[in-house]
């Protein structure tokens, strides 16, 4: 018996250490570890029971119940249960004795177990259950293989969210940032894709000379963003599968602020080729490019509103930058920013209904929401002081932003309602640009 | 303050829309960047004019860089001197090249600042043409935040990085 055991711990201990030098390969270094830095009292008490690994096999590296606590924790919604408060060990909803989580104050509870499916993977089983009305909400299985555990862990918690809030969950979603690492002159620039919650990083492309403004296309295939690699700015698109790329715009003057329209076939830029600053519509198919804005004032940063007709923007033409919106037909843009001197960078919610910005004041610049389904109120998710890049989560509910660490550029992932946030912190390096890639489709 | 400020920069932004047509004009009729070695040697020939040698010795030309005040693309008066001294060996030296690069500081969004970077390239090339400089030798790039010198986050680091740095591609 003791002998078995030091046996699966020596195949265990060597499993760790070979999946260990396995994640050295890739980017290991630049790893984001995770906090939170606030919470809410005001949010839906959940507890999430560890899994039972049930497989014939070694255990699953991922603790798939800890990545769906994470998730919903840091959603804002949900007040997830710490385990070291939890009662009972339940896996299965029959053994669930509801009495005593009731005690605890808790409205549902998640419980599942892992098996062996054969061939090296895993079948992950969960349930979802309401405590008060001890009634069955959710049973689903998924089948994985030992690497895609975590994204499993974020269907369910995505398939939890949706249930019981009735918003579509976005944590099986991916995220793209870019990091610089080494000091100047010798920084190399990093173009990441990521877990929405950090994990799996992944490089895009690595260069000598800046990086920015990383952008998807809505089917979540390919980035565009901004290189200085050719020694003056230009706009790529990358294909995430195949690692191909081209170039979209490498004009004179500056190629920046790539966006996707919600179709996927044009990308909204900001060329300053004929003279300064304006905004461009470049139909990716044909390449043919469309001017929309002639003014002497600065006009970049378009982001598309949902319905591909009109785009919010960032124009200085009244003397500070000020968000505007503008017809992709073109014609005269309508001023949408009032309050603030300094507004610019928006991101849209996928409802057009929240944009969310960098305002300015003074030295300080912090991210605010404006909700115009409430006449343009607006609020601040972050304190500041060098807050930017906003990017709304495809469900609106959550968003990134990069801020500052003393020298350090970090990451933010903020509830839209401001409450709770949470930093991704590389292990060495800054962050910068972050943005939150689109749904991918469930198993 | 502010509508002399726009004025300037309307008056600015005149002269660089100006100056980059009469860019375009230019640039056709001349060929790709003529071979620079023979001024190298004929350059005594102008014994009043600046020589590279000047690059490295006077005072005027040794200064590089011209800054800006807070989201401004204004030149300050006191680098007037140093746009002027820079355009007479422009003018002196029809071979040598500039690349004028735009800097901002960290505060505020990424492209804003790409763009914000270039009007004050932009801002520099138009003052050196006004001075004599011909557009022909002069290019302008924008790094916007990307490419501080000081990396503090106070007013005294700030107002290093938002600057022009005049860049000699060709003497």
């Amino acid at each position: 018996m003791m002998q078995r055991m030091k046996n699966h711990a020596i195949l265990t201990l060597l499993a760790v250490v070979c999946l260990a030098f396995a994640g050295i390969g890739q980017v290991h270094a630049q790893g984001l570890s995770i906090n939170i830095v606030n919470g809410t009292k005001s949010a839906i008490p959940i507890a999430v029971v560890p899994f039972s690994n049930e497989n014939a096999g070694l255990p699953p590296s991922t603790d798939v119940a800890k990545v769906i606590h994470m998730d919903l924790a840091r959603s804002g919604k949900f007040r997830a249960l710490p385990r070291e408060d939890l009662v009972a060990y339940p896996h299965r909803g029959a053994e669930i004795k509801f009495a005593a989580w009731k005690l605890l104050k808790q409205d549902y509870i998640v419980v599942g177990h892992v098996d062996d499916a054969g061939g090296g993977a895993f079948k992950v089983s969960f349930e979802l259950w309401d405590v008060n009305r001890r009634k069955q909400l959710l049973d689903r299985s998924y089948t994985a293989r030992a690497g895609d555990l975590r994204g499993v862990a974020h269907q369910i918690a995505d398939a939890i969210y949706e249930k019981i809030t009735g918003v579509r969950g976005a944590f099986f979603t991916r995220i793209a940032y870019v990091t610089a690492t080494g000091l100047a002159p010798n920084i190399t620039y990093s173009l990441i894709v990521a877990d929405s919650d950090g994990y799996n990083p992944q490089v895009v492309v690595r260069s000598h000379e800046a990086l920015l403004s990383p952008a998807w296309s809505p089917d979540g295939n390919e980035i565009a963003y901004v290189s200085f690699e050719s020694g003056n700015s230009a706009i790529y698109i990358q294909n995430l599968s195949t690692g191909s790329r081209r170039v979209v715009s490498a004009r004179k003057g500056i190629n920046g602020a790539p966006s996707f329209s919600p179709d996927g076939s044009k990308l909204a830029v900001s060329l300053s080729y004929q003279g300064n600053s304006e905004l461009y519509i470049i139909d990716l198919a044909s390449g043919q490019e469309r001017r929309l804005t002639h003014n002497y004032a600065i006009d970049t940063e378009p982001e598309w509103m949902p319905d591909g007709q009109s785009l919010v923007f960032t124009s200085d033409r009244a003397g500070k930058p000020q968000l505007y919106q503008i017809p992709v037909s073109g014609g005269s843009p309508k001023r949408i920013t009032f309050k603030g001197s300094y507004n610019s960078n928006s991101s849209i919610s996928y409802d057009g209904k929240q944009i969310a910005m960098v305002q300015g004041e003074g030295n300080v610049y912090r991210i605010a929401i404006m909700d115009r389904s409430l006449g343009g109120q607006k609020h601040f998710v972050s304190p500041g002081n060098f807050d930017e890049a906003p990017s709304f989560a495809p469900n609106g509910s959550m968003l990134l932003y990069a801020g500052m660490q003393g020298t350090r550029g970090v990451l933010y992932a903020v509830s839209s309602d401001g409450q709770v946030r949470q930093r991704l912190v590389l292990s060495h390096g800054s962050v910068r640009s972050p943005a939150w890639g689109p749904f991918r489709s469930h198993q | 303050m502010n509508k002399s400020v726009r004025l300037t920069l309307i008056a600015l932004t005149c002269a660089v829309g100006v100056a980059a047509c009469s860019k375009k004009q230019e640039v056709k009729p001349a060929p790709p960047p003529p071979p620079p070695p023979a001024p190298t040697e004929t350059a005594p020939a102008q014994p009043t004019g600046y020589t590279p040698a000047d690059l490295n010795s006077d005072p005027c030309l040794r200064q590089r860089v011209v800054y800006f005040d807070f989201d401004q693309s204004t030149i300050k008066p006191e680098f007037q001197q140093i746009i002027a001294c820079h355009a007479q060996y422009l003018q002196d030296r029809p071979s040598a090249q500039v690349r004028l690069e735009g800097n901002t500081d960290e505060r505020g969004s990424r492209e804003y600042n790409l763009g914000l970077g270039e009007r004050r390239s932009k801002a520099v090339e138009a003052a050196l043409e006004a001075h004599g400089a011909s557009a022909s030798q002069i290019t302008v790039i924008s790094y916007g935040e990307e490419r501080p010198t000081c990396r503090q986050h106070n007013e005294s680091c700030w107002s290093k990085n938002r600057r022009v740095n005049i860049v000699y591609t060709s003497k």
